[in-house]
């Protein structure tokens, strides 16, 4: 009983203390006081804009791309129309803007935005949807592609998970440019969520359903990509109706957290040696596609080059020294070039280069060419992950475009070294230092604009970095 | 509400219905309509004398509560590909094999795949309660989940016991109680087929669920059928009667003889098109019971 009293007492005093506290403080939480409220109106435009909404165009947009027309409308008194520019209007390159109510709605009732729309010619909207308040964009949702006619049709586009939006400023967005060079209007009326009751057999996916294998190392982040984050809904007309919804929809889960974590927002922290598997629900439904994260360790980057005089290095890639002006590291050359890839961030601020199915790839930097005449010396890094067979090898070519400084002309000249299999280790960095004056069939350099990376398919994954001139 | 045409049952008989669907006959049907219910119910029937048809006596039901195969008292199959397709062009191979119908949780589940076997690209099952369980009259319902997507064809119906081996189909009659095409998941079909009015010809209606679809829950899909009319049912709504009347000029009502149950989905054929690459495989229809009541009339009069 004793202690029983204490704790009474004990409960008392600070009660006490708390009541001495509330007194002395100057604001008072009034009675009146409520959790935040957020409207839930569903209309966005039916003849007008809806209370609080807003019309922000897209920098770079034509700015007057939207107005209201009381002229063309399918029901009541006004519609939105849309006026997408030609190629080349000077007063933007695309029609494209957001809606949002800044104030921000309850959208958890409802299981589409819908609406009706058609267009002066048969078109295709690159890009609308709702979610986007020029913000953190959270519950960013796109239909890509969305085929319009020049008749009155009722769009659906399904919400990915409603009890999401409970404060949604994003009401509507678009973003649309010339067709084949053609501008032309649409309009589209009767804008509003809607509860239709018949959005069903949900279908979410990550990496658009794929499950794909991924290397990755330790500290080294990556991102689950947005655009193979999808919802897909089967709707009251049989079709299944497909849009990009933000990772925030997802609820995303790594099978070994001590291997890879894994944030709300997809970006994936490798944290140990390892093997995991990064999996998402939506709306407790698991989605399809799945990504298995193998963690071999720390990534082994190349070694970092030495300070230089800048006046003695002429840089194409690298994170050590000022980089010139570079047009590509793949130029995709068809149709004979099989080679994929190209610049990759690894981390922040440090780049390399990854190439797959290598035969051949180029880089070229011809705005402006590099005079290396007072250079000696090409530098550059390269790893091979894959066994050497003897047959292998490696061939860097440069080519010079001459006085013209352009491709052709009959002034142009190039000249490679090849690098055989017994020049080549397999899994470590190989630093080339190669005399400028072993490319002997280069007549000129000072106009370089490309270097060539060959292998004509005997080597398939190449690493890349530090490719520049310099003099010692 | 608006399915029903109301001055014509006003004009038929009115089957008093089972205490389930009475209850729920007032919240749902118009004023008229219950009030004349509730004046047979009372004994005061407005006519020299009324004929109220009863269902409350189950002849068969089957909950689906042992897991493993149906139960093999009840349910046979059709095996195979039948002739032509089952005489619709259809894409799939019925089996009997727990891939393709098993009773699990409850429930059975008839699944849908996609999947090379016996020359088919699809595999499914048909169940039918021929030589097993056969009725002439009554309330024969079940609650169903269906399946969706284009060329999904989920079917629970019934085929009339033939007279003689050389009595053939439409003249066995069929009745239709549940058949939708999953490419247009918000549309219940119901169907009458017999001699002159058969496959497209078929007496039918389609009822289109508002804010609702059929495939993402269970419904109960019933008949009452008495010995001149069928009354067509989701849930507690009363969608369609057809009675003999509505049949074709001179065409035969082949409805007064013993009748066995069927449940299938079929893949693709003149009904529904082929599936596509939208079509999501495997799908399954799931069937939570199946239940039969004995038709009763008791004559009034006044």
């Amino acid at each position: 009983m004793k202690n029983r009293k204490n704790i009474y007492l004990g409960s008392t005093l600070l009660m006490g203390f708390i009541i001495l506290f509330m007194t002395g403080c100057e604001r008072e939480v009034s009675d009146d006081v409520d959790f935040a409220s957020f409207s839930n109106n569903p209309n966005v435009f039916i003849d007008g804009f809806s209370a609080g909404l807003e019309y922000l165009p897209f920098g770079g947009s034509k700015l007057d791309a939207f107005s209201v027309d009381s002229e063309v409308k399918y029901k009541g008194s006004a519609s939105m129309r849309f006026d997408v520019p030609n190629f080349g209007d000077p007063a933007g390159s695309f029609a494209g803007a957001i809606f949002p109510d800044m104030g921000g709605r309850d959208l958890s009732e409802y299981d589409a935005l819908t609406f009706w729309a058609k267009a002066t010619r048969a078109g295709t909207i690159n890009e609308i949807g709702f979610g986007n308040d020029f913000g953190e964009n959270k519950y960013l949702v796109t239909r890509q592609n969305l085929r319009i006619s020049t008749t009155w049709t009722k769009y659906t586009i399904p919400l990915p998970d409603p009890q999401k939006l409970l404060a949604e400023k994003g009401m509507f967005w678009y973003a649309e440019g010339p067709e084949d060079g053609d501008g032309y209007s649409f309009w589209i009326d009767e804008l509003k969520f809607e509860k239709l009751g018949t959005v069903a057999q949900p279908r979410p996916a990550i990496y658009g359903g794929d499950d794909i294998e991924v290397e990755a190392f330790i500290n080294i982040q990556g991102k689950i990509p947005d655009a193979g984050l999808t919802q897909t809904f089967n709707l009251a007309s049989g079709v299944n109706e497909t849009v990009i919804a933000a990772p925030s929809y997802f609820t995303f889960s790594s099978s070994d957290t001590d291997v890879v974590i894994v944030s709300e927002l997809g970006v994936l922290t490798p944290i140990g040696v390892g093997t995991t598997e990064i999996t998402a629900t939506l709306g407790g439904v698991r989605a399809a596609g799945s990504a298995t994260l193998e963690v071999k360790g720390g990534f082994e980057f190349a070694p970092i080059p030495p300070a230089r005089d800048p006046a003695s290095v002429i840089s194409i890639f690298s994170d050590a020294y000022a980089n010139v002006p570079v047009d590509f590291y793949n130029g995709f050359f068809a149709p004979f070039q099989t080679t994929l890839g190209g610049a990759v961030e690894i981390n922040e601020g440090e780049n390399i280069i990854v190439y797959e199915d290598l035969n051949f790839v180029a880089t070229e930097f011809k705005n402006p060419t590099v005079n290396a005449t007072a250079m000696t010396h090409f530098h550059v890094d390269i790893k091979i992950d894959e066994t050497i067979d003897s047959a292998d090898f490696i061939a860097v070519e440069l080519g010079d475009f001459g006085p013209n400084a352009a491709f052709g002309g009959d002034d142009d000249s190039s000249s490679r070294i090849t690098f055989d299999s017994s020049a080549l280790v397999s899994g470590e960095w190989i630093s080339l230092d190669i005399p400028l004056s072993d490319f002997t069939g280069l007549t000129s350099r000072s106009n370089l604009a490309q270097i060539f990376f060959i292998s004509d398919a005997t080597i398939s994954g190449l690493l890349v970095d530090n490719m520049y001139f310099y003099t010692e | 509400m608006n399915q029903i045409n109301l001055y014509k049952m006003k004009k038929r008989i009115i089957p008093k219905r089972y205490s389930y669907f009475q209850s729920n006959l007032a919240g749902t049907l118009s004023g008229f309509l219950c009030a004349a219910v509730l004046l047979l119910n009372s004994g005061c029937a407005v006519d020299d004398t009324q004929t109220v048809a009863q269902f409350t006596e189950i002849t068969l039901q089957d909950e689906f509560d042992t897991d493993g195969a149906p139960n093999s008292s009840i349910w046979g199959f059709d095996i195979g590909t039948g002739q032509n397709g089952w005489g619709n062009n259809e894409l799939q191979y019925y089996t009997d094999r727990p891939e393709n119908v098993t009773v699990n949780n409850g429930v059975m589940v008839i699944t849908v795949r996609e999947e090379s076997f016996q020359g088919s690209n699809y595999t499914s099952a048909r169940l039918i309660t021929k030589g097993k369980f056969e009725q002439t009259y009554g309330r024969f319902e079940a609650r169903i989940r269906v399946p969706y997507g284009q060329g999904i064809w989920p079917a629970f119906w019934m085929l009339g016991v033939e007279d003689s081996p050389s009595e053939i189909w439409p003249f066995i009659g069929e009745i239709d109680i549940m058949e939708m095409r999953g490419q247009d998941p918000t549309t219940l079909i119901g169907s009458l087929h017999g001699p002159g009015y058969s496959a497209g010809e078929a007496i039918s209606k389609e009822y289109v669920l508002q804010n609702d679809r059929l495939d993402t829950g269970f419904h109960i899909y019933g008949i009452e059928w008495g010995p001149d009319y069928v009354n067509y049912y989701i849930d507690d709504v009363l969608y369609n009667q057809i009675t003999p009347e509505d049949l074709p000029e001179g065409s035969e009502w082949v409805f007064d003889n013993d009748f066995y149950i069927l449940m299938n989905v079929a893949v693709g054929g003149n009904f529904v098109g082929s599936p596509n690459a939208e079509t999501v495989f495997p799908q399954t229809m799931l069937v939570d019971y199946f239940r039969a009541y004995r038709y009763s009339r008791y004559p009034l009069t006044n």
